[in-house]
């Protein structure tokens, strides 16, 4: 099995993840062997920090090996060497892959061409299926639940995949979706209705904050490198911030999550309120993509 | 009046939009310099269905079913009329195949089938056609 997109799995397969990643908190301290004796290649093409340091530390506690393709081995590439080949070449010395590349389908290409199991750990501005897994992992941790909770999406749903793959398992567990950007990084129309008629849910556009209804405030920042205006990005940024005054007659205990990295897109005030738990959040990737991987090289 | 000489053996394809004709020689490939039958194309011919329409005329080419469904994309009500010995022996009607593979090029230029040496492959689905690769949803008219 693969895991290239949200879309490949149930609501099934994601809580039976979930039972074993809370099993994998533990391990994910102490360490196990289960996966003794695998290597794990993670080829990332695009940079990351926490995605490709979280998966590495999965494969180092489950007892795998790592061989890292980064920025330098990616220079190959420049030599001349399709991306197919590679693939195929490093598919030789791995039990499994976790890609990262800023071409859309890169991961849903490298599973065809590859035997071991593809794990997308990011492709251009579409899919980002673990990190949906880690937050609705964290989402189900903090709020007991997922079904019904009030979820607001918001900053750029136009560009950040994070938010394209996270909508969509918000849907299948029927979560109370809002969606709030400026009007020029509304998630897509189309995106949304389909997901809409598929779930059978109801999604609600707002161009401006209003966090009274919300219990989980999930933000992410401008994807600024998807961008050809950087100077558009920047004051997109600088509109669209979460400040103590915007949060103003929000619940008790209201979350915030973010993916990750955070730049201006959250002020200083907030950042340091007890409302923030994308931290916490960050740290289930590890047990998360764990779970993940476990299942994915015993199988 | 223009008239086009009939065929004995062979296909015509009936009630291809106007203007779309020369877009269903090309998925058919039959303005291949390999394709040696001999093809009729007309144009702008007045009908009820449709206002106008081309019609396309192959001798001595059965067009099959996965044929046909290549064309669904520019021409869903295209009819595909085998001919035998002068006469319409099937009519077919054109349906939306549930995938198609190599056939047409995803419009998404961050799609990595646009990059890579790779076959595109979409499925049909109920609000549009999913490229499996970069996800995107489409509706016919994007992908012609």
């Amino acid at each position: 099995m693969d895991l290239i997109s949200i879309r490949d799995v149930d609501t099934k397969w994601i809580l039976s993840l979930f039972a074993s990643a809370s099993k994998m908190e533990k391990l994910a301290r102490t360490g196990g062997k289960s996966l003794s004796g695998k290597i794990v290649g993670t080829l990332f093409f695009e940079p990351s920090t926490r995605t490709r340091l979280s998966f590495q530390t999965a494969a180092a506690r489950l007892g795998a090996s790592v061989l890292n393709f980064g920025p330098t081995e990616a220079s190959s590439l420049a030599k001349g060497e399709s991306l197919s080949d590679t693939i195929r070449t490093i598919d030789g010395y791995v039990d499994a892959i976790v890609i990262r590349h800023s071409l859309e389908g890169t991961a849903r290409l490298a599973a065809q061409l590859a035997a071991h199991p593809v794990i997308n750990a990011g492709d251009g501005g579409n899919q980002h299926p673990t990190q949906t897994l880690i937050d609705l992992y964290t989402i189900n941790k903090l709020k007991h639940k997922i079904k019904g909770v009030n979820v607001h999406l918001v900053g750029d749903l136009k560009y950040a995949r994070a938010m394209h793959s996270l909508v969509y398992g918000l849907a299948m567990f029927k979560a109370n979706i809002t969606l709030v950007s400026p009007p020029a990084l509304e998630m897509d129309a189309k995106a949304v209705s389909e997901i809409e008629d598929e779930f059978g849910v109801k999604m609600e556009k707002r161009n401006s904050l209003d966090a009274s209804d919300c219990e989980v405030l999930y933000v992410c920042r401008i994807q600024k490198e998807r961008f050809a205006d950087q100077y558009e990005a920047a004051k997109l940024q600088k509109e669209f911030q979460i400040t103590a005054e915007s949060l103003k007659g929000a619940k008790n205990d209201m979350i915030i999550l973010h993916p990750l990295p955070k730049l201006d897109e959250i002020s200083p005030e907030v950042a340091e309120s007890d409302k923030v738990r994308y931290f916490e959040q960050a740290a289930y990737g590890v047990p998360v993509r764990m779970a993940v991987l476990e299942r994915l090289i015993k199988k | 009046m223009l008239t086009v000489e009939e065929i004995d053996k062979g296909t015509v394809i009936d009630h291809i939009p106007s203007g779309k004709g020369l877009k269903v020689l090309e998925l058919l490939k039959l303005a291949h310099e390999s394709f040696e039958g001999r093809v009729a194309l007309v144009m702008n011919v007045p009908s009820k269905k449709l206002g106008r329409k081309d019609i396309v005329k192959v001798e001595g080419t059965f067009i099959d079913e996965k044929d046909a469904s290549r064309i669904a994309l520019v021409a869903p009500e295209a009819t595909i009329n085998i001919i035998k010995g002068g006469k319409v022996a099937e009519k077919n009607t054109v349906r939306f195949p549930k995938e198609l593979t190599g056939i047409i090029k995803c419009p998404n230029p961050k799609c990595i089938t646009n990059h890579e040496r790779a076959l595109t492959h979409f499925h049909a689905h109920k609000n549009g056609i999913r490229c499996m690769h970069c996800e995107r949803l489409y509706t016919p008219e994007e992908l012609q």
